[in-house]
């Protein structure tokens, strides 16, 4: 079992719900049917399992202990396999088809990242409410638990999914190829996924986003873009929130960005307030360039 | 703990790979995690075990290359070595890089009987 991240225990699997729709279903993720390290079933798991569970490895004590040195002409064959594949090759074979579904349809898909608490979903309902008569908007949240999040986009009237990883620390392309074969987001639209809040895993997942929003607020340190670097290397966009706090914090904005641009020089920065507006008409801007075709 | 899910993926495409050439198990497994991959090797030994336990690769040696980190300077075309994803270019101190080694995540080679 998983002691750490847990993801596979049968309370713990991935679940998609659509708000709105009120039929919830769950899946296993695909990596909890590895390694036949968990013994229940998963009676009910008809995607992709191309594995062999009759597989056997009953005949352990073969009377003949062979040593695995490569002898030629042992009796049994020796196979060397040159893979030279990628470890997460399935997984970026799936963001690329998500990305051609997006770049087909003009869905401009954005990948937001952050830690816990830098407002990601407070952002997101205000973009969306301040938006949503100019553009069409579908959103995926991803928590470990709860729909809250989704539950606050849709009193927005925007067709949202909410992906509970369980204890899973990140999102997946599988998981992004799902939800929107459900959520069915329309052409020249704008899909905002909101990932685990998390600085460290989501950074090795590529989604199939056709940008990744690191977004940072100013109650955190400055010196975050040095501690997590892979987060700031991989996002195009950087979105520094709470600015309408600055007078109360010791926090220098001029710092973080020259950490952020030490970590990624190509980085373009959008400083914001939710909940004051201020620096959201620059965001918005950019966002209605990008389903501009 | 993504290393969880990397340890999973490559029980997976050894298992293929098993399967595919009819094989009975992975005797051997050479692997290529660079150093900026974002793999903590610690994590990963510690997920290791619990999850190749009674699959194809149950008694399989592990050998993992860590290929460092280096770069290429955009500017000045010099190539250095690099701890961390953000160092810059000792010779003219441009951020601007291209990485070009250290990022590996790669199953290099699978001995299976």
């Amino acid at each position: 079992m998983c002691t750490t991240c847990g993801c596979s225990s049968d309370e713990n699997e991935v679940r998609f719900t659509k708000i709105g729709d009120k039929q919830s279903h769950s899946h296993s993720h695909s990596h909890s049917h590895l390694g036949h390290f968990h013994h229940h079933d998963h009676e009910d798991h008809h995607h992709e399992c191309h594995h062999d569970h009759d597989h056997d490895h009953d005949d352990h004590d073969h009377p003949h202990d062979h040593h695995h040195d490569h002898h030629h002409g042992h009796s049994h064959e020796i196979n060397i396999v040159q893979l030279e594949k990628d470890i997460l090759y399935k997984n970026q074979l799936t963001a690329e088809r998500n990305r051609g579904f997006f770049e087909a349809l003009n869905i401009f898909s954005i990948n937001m990242v952050s830690s816990p608490g830098s407002g990601k979903t407070s952002l997101l309902e205000r973009t969306i409410s301040d938006l949503k008569d100019k553009m069409a908007f579908s959103v995926i949240e991803g928590d470990q638990q709860t729909t809250n999040d989704a539950d606050r986009i849709h009193k927005l009237n925007v067709p949202v999914i909410q992906i509970n990883t369980g204890k899973g620390c990140h999102l997946d392309s599988e998981m992004i190829s799902r939800a929107v074969k459900e959520l069915k987001p329309v052409p020249d639209s704008i899909l905002m996924i909101e990932n685990v809040g998390n600085l460290v895993c989501p950074a090795m997942f590529d989604l199939g986003e056709l940008q990744r929003v690191v977004i940072i607020s100013v109650t955190e340190g400055e010196d975050k873009p040095l501690k997590y670097p892979d987060m700031f290397y991989g996002s195009q966009i950087c979105i520094i929130n709470k600015i309408d706090l600055l007078p109360y914090l010791k926090f220098d904005l001029e710092k973080l960005k020259e950490y952020a641009k030490k970590v990624n020089p190509h980085l373009t920065f959008f400083e914001v307030s939710t909940t004051s507006g201020e620096g959201l008409q620059a965001w918005y801007d950019y966002l209605a360039q990008s389903i501009k075709q | 703990m993504h290393e969880l899910s990397v340890v999973t993926s490559i029980v997976k495409i050894v298992q293929q790979e098993v399967h595919k050439i009819k094989g009975r198990k992975a005797l051997e497994l050479y692997l290529e995690i660079g150093k900026l991959s974002g793999v903590e090797m610690d994590s990963f030994y510690f997920v290791w075990p619990q999850c190749i336990d009674g699959s194809a690769l149950s008694d399989a040696k592990l050998f993992i290359e860590e290929p460092a980190g280096k770069a290429r300077c955009a500017e000045c075309e010099t190539e250095f070595h690099i701890d961390k994803s953000f160092d810059s270019c000792p010779n003219c101190n441009s951020p601007f890089k291209e990485i070009i080694a250290g990022k590996e995540l790669k199953i290099k080679k699978i001995i299976i009987k």
